[in-house]
């Protein structure tokens, strides 16, 4: 027989999974992010144990041992990778600056992240003049190109790590501002949050229990998205020779110092342009399968 | 008079709330006056039915009672206090919603527990073991089980989930329910469930309902009192015998015609309400009602009925003001 | 004897779900004649949305559909190709929804929407077309009907919105009329108007009306046939008068009291009420579905159900005496 014979219908009505366990099971459930999630995890760990992992001091210069080939070209097992034109060695200097990349995606995410939100929540909630102002520094920010900003203020600054950091920071909260504001339009219509202040929540309790858990998902989406953003705009930057600035091992920087010899040693290029891709690429599904599993339920 | 009013656990004098409605891009802005000049007295333990058609002003009145929004004049009263000049934390002890749709009323990230105690979170009431105790007899109250604590909205059915708001709604033990469609988005065998926990509910904490519903049956079968709201205005209130079988107001007694009872072969009624219900940014003149009344003459149609005072209580229709010279109760 | 327009046999609409099958319509039969109204009544859940979909071939690809037999006035539903029911939907039978708001495309005039099918199905000019829309959008009332031609529908009300369905629904004079409570979103004046519109339209153009809904009210007004269906099954069929003057099956029953009855119902009783909730239908379900939240319900309740004939009055209950179990419940 079927569950039709179940004593108890108050039991037999709440048998249904939790939201955490119907999320669980989609994430593990959901090909890309798994993917985008192992992947980012592994770099992650390379970055955190870079010291460990690491064969050689990536800053260490061996004129003796230039541009030697990696072992897939014939090279030797000293250097897997090889080494670059100043005979560092090429894959102590990859896993270094894994560091810098994903440093500088986390930091300024989280910097933009901040601002964006809190200026994208004020204006869903708030509404009138606050939303206007809000819109019109959202429209102010998108008419601004980033690059050329980003060029302008790193070339009167001078490039480190630091402003770069912060200028990628400053400079991409408009897709968390304009994201924000459109969800918290969304849920603040909601009866619960009407509910919340007819049982006399102060506002900061209703926005941070009542709006931030729902429009959470929406958020992470777009800090995967920023995070890949940011990671390519300081890849750019250093190319550019106005990013980070050498020696620090940088992807961005170490595709700059081999595009000369591209010609003749295209691995040069092709190895930290591999790996920038790899991890963008990670970054994006992870992203991708965030937004895919978190959508159901918004749904409902 | 001053005596219903000493009785009254809410008063309304004289409430109006007008929106200033922008439209189109660079239209100037228009008045739009949602609730007009609503004077209401609900005595304590009484069910006040608020019927109307979508649009009337019957929900922005509910926002006003809750303290969502302010009316632009007029006072509201809970016991003799005006809410205006109580904090918001006051009022939330005294007046509680129950929501129409109980799918968006329930936060769907947080578990019932934190749901249904948030009010005595809110308010610093007790400790962890207070809330859980208060939580698990409020729950008893409204006939869930204890266990439901740990659960989600998502994994209860619409008529559990109204139950949770209800809980929510009382926990606080508030002496006013507003009722905003509470069972309109139920199905019909839960809907039922949740009119007799209403009623229960009612009899046992001593409780005041302003009751807003669109379905007449329902209204009729809770409230002890009913007032119709048309265009913001309340153009007749009286007692629930005394309207739904004395109906005064040529309105009334269409919306009344128009409830569909489950008898077979009495087909469909004719309402003579004509089609359009008015756009309230250009209300009609003279009695907002007169383009769809079918007993609406030329008076009708330039000045505003004054309300009269009925055996049972109120109507504004110029057929029954004695000074009018419509004045003829027996025709409508 | 007339054939009847449509007749559906033993329709069975299976869902493949993770855990299984849900066997969402489990074997219906009905037959409707020309002219004659079918109200299919139910709670959520109960299937009666998805039969109305599996008649018109708009069900999704997931959806398994299988019955014995599915005949519109000779056609064949079951095998016809996508091409010929394309052919018969719009022209022969037209289906309007519940919600106007969304079935409407707001990106055409309500001119462009109106004449569409009938462009499409019939050899006919614009300009005749166009004339065509406009009778019919006055046949449904609406005043101004060639200027509201040039309008979209964000610029109509909810109840005009619905009248502009209903005339699209009749451009090709259907022979059958599908209606998914079209009422049910609209305020119960308009309500009232709406479906006595379709019922008079009915009657003029002799057209054959499946009205699905949850209210009984309105399958009471309207309804020459009704179906309850409960959990994919029809429990209880026949001409309205039999089912609502002599309600067999328990679910009927059970849903004829839990709504207040103005006039019958004493004012602030306590309503009938189902318990429990509707079974999940994942999986091998057997025996009557309903009888975990039937009153009467016993061990023979597991096995097959009988259906109980009494001319065109039928239900399915091992009770044979379902009849004498109602008078008993009306005269307690």
């Amino acid at each position: 027989m079927t569950q039709l014979d179940t004593q108890d219908p108050i039991l037999a009505e709440i048998t249904g999974p939790t939201p955490g366990q119907m999320l669980r099971k989609r994430v593990f459930g959901h090909q890309g992010l798994m993917i985008g999630l192992v992947v980012l995890v592994i770099l992650t760990l390379v970055a955190i144990f870079a010291p460990l992992l690491a064969p050689h001091d990536p800053y260490a210069q061996s004129l003796m041992t230039r541009m030697e080939p990696p072992v897939f070209l014939g090279g030797d097992w000293e250097h897997p990778l090889g080494t670059d034109h100043l005979g560092r060695d090429y894959l102590s200097r990859l896993i270094y600056g894994a560091r810098v990349s994903l440093m500088i995606g986390v930091i300024a995410a989280l910097i933009s992240g901040v601002i964006g939100t809190a200026m994208g929540v004020a204006a869903g909630y708030f509404g009138g003049r606050v939303d206007m102002v809000v819109t019109f520094l959202i429209n102010v920010r998108l008419a601004m190109p980033v690059v050329l900003v980003a060029l302008a203020v790193v070339a009167i600054l001078g490039g480190s790590l630091q402003v770069v950091i912060v200028v990628l920071g400053l400079l991409l909260w408009d897709r968390f501002a304009v994201v924000m504001r459109a969800s918290t339009l969304q849920v603040r219509g909601r009866e619960y949050v009407a509910a919340a202040r007819a049982i006399g929540a102060s506002t900061p309790r209703v926005i941070l229990s009542e709006i931030m858990p729902n429009i959470a998902n929406n958020l992470i989406v777009v800090v995967t998205l920023e995070m890949a953003h940011a990671i390519l705009l300081e890849a750019a930057l250093s190319f550019l020779g106005l990013g980070v600035q050498p020696p620090t091992p940088s992807w961005g920087l170490m595709v700059s110092e081999g595009k000369n010899m591209m010609l003749f040693e295209p691995w040069m290029v092709l190895i930290p342009g591999a790996v920038l891709f790899v991890l963008v690429l990670a970054i994006n599904l992870m992203g991708d399968g965030l937004r895919d599993v978190t959508a159901p339920e918004n749904r409902s | 008079m001053s005596n219903a009013s000493a009785s009254a656990v809410l008063e309304l004098r004289g409430v109006t709330k007008t929106y200033h409605v922008k439209q189109g891009l660079f239209g100037t802005a228009r008045p739009l006056t949602a609730v007009n000049d609503v004077s209401l007295s609900l005595p304590r333990g009484e069910v006040l039915g608020l019927v109307g058609e979508s649009g009337c002003g019957k929900s922005t009145l509910a926002k006003i009672l809750l303290g969502l929004e302010a009316p632009t004049a007029g006072q509201v009263l809970v016991d003799g206090e005006e809410i205006g000049a109580q904090d918001r934390m006051t009022l939330a002890r005294r007046i509680q919603p129950i929501f129409q749709d109980p799918y968006s009323s329930l936060n769907p990230r947080k578990s019932i527990f934190d749901i249904v105690s948030l009010p005595l979170r809110v308010h610093g009431i007790g400790d962890r073991a207070h809330w859980e105790k208060e939580v698990r007899s409020i729950l008893d109250i409204v006939g869930l089980p204890a266990r439901v604590m740990n659960t989600f909205p998502s994994q209860m059915s619409g008529g559990q989930r109204q139950r949770v708001a209800i809980a929510r709604a009382l926990i606080m033990k508030p002496e006013i329910v507003i009722c905003d469609e509470p069972t309109s988005a139920l199905d019909v065998s839960v809907q039922s469930q949740i009119l007799n926990l209403l009623g229960d509910l009612r009899s046992e904490f001593g409780l005041t309902y302003l009751f807003i519903s669109h379905d007449l049956a329902v209204v009729e079968h809770l409230a002890t009192r009913v007032a119709v709201m048309y265009l913001g205005r309340i153009v007749e209130e009286a007692g629930v015998a005394g309207l739904f079988d004395e109906a005064a107001h040529p309105y009334t007694q269409a919306l009344l015609k128009s409830v569909l009872t489950p008898e077979p072969g009495l087909g469909v009624p004719d309402t003579q309400l004509g089609m359009a219900y008015p756009n309230p940014i250009d209300p009609p003149s003279g009695c907002h009602f007169h383009p769809r009344c079918p007993m609406a003459t030329e008076l009708c149609k330039t000045t505003a009925p004054r309300p009269v005072e009925t055996p049972g209580g109120r109507v504004e229709c110029h057929l029954h003001d004695p000074q009018s010279p419509m004045h003829n109760p027996k025709a409508a | 004897m007339e054939n009847p327009l449509l007749s559906v046999r033993n329709l069975t609409l299976d869902i493949p779900v993770g855990g299984g099958t849900l066997h969402a319509v489990r074997g219906i039969d009905f037959d409707l004649m020309r002219g004659e109204t079918l109200c299919i009544v139910g709670e959520s859940g109960s299937g009666k949305s998805l039969t109305s979909l599996a008649l018109m071939g708009l069900l999704g690809k997931t959806i398994r559909r299988s019955a014995d037999r599915m005949d519109f006035d000779g056609t064949d539903i079951l095998t016809a190709k996508p091409r010929a029911m394309r052919a018969l939907r719009g022209d022969r039978m037209a289906m309007i929804f519940q919600e106007p708001m969304t079935s409407l495309n707001p990106a055409y005039t309500i001119g462009d929407q109106l004449t569409e099918a009938l462009l499409l199905h019939k050899s006919v000019g614009r300009e005749a077309a166009r004339e065509r829309a406009i009778e019919l959008l006055e046949k449904v009332g609406i005043t101004a009907a060639r200027s509201r031609l040039g309008q979209y529908p964000h610029q109509l009300s909810g109840g005009l919105r619905q009248r502009v369905m209903i005339a699209m629904a009749l451009m090709c004079e259907p022979e059958l009329i599908i209606a998914d409570e079209p009422t049910t979103a609209l305020d119960v004046t308009i309500q009232a108007q709406i479906l006595r519109l379709l019922y008079d339209l009915g009657r003029e153009m002799n057209m054959a009306m499946i009205l699905i809904t949850h209210d009984l009210g309105v399958v009471a007004r309207v309804a020459d046939k009704v179906a309850v269906m409960y959990a994919g099954e029809l429990v209880e069929t026949g001409p309205a008068t039999d089912v609502f003057n002599t309600p067999s099956h328990p679910y009927t029953r059970g849903l004829l009291r839990c709504i207040p009855q103005p006039g019958k119902t004493e004012r602030g009783s306590t309503l009938g009420t189902i318990p429990g909730i509707v079974p999940s239908l994942i999986g091998d379900v057997q025996g009557c579905a309903f009888r975990t939240r039937c009153p009467f319900a016993q061990a023979e309740c597991k096995a097959d159900i009988p259906r109980r004939e009494e001319g065109t009055h039928m239900f399915r209950c091992i009770h044979p005496d379902g009849k004498r179990h109602a008078e008993e419940e009306v005269t307690a």
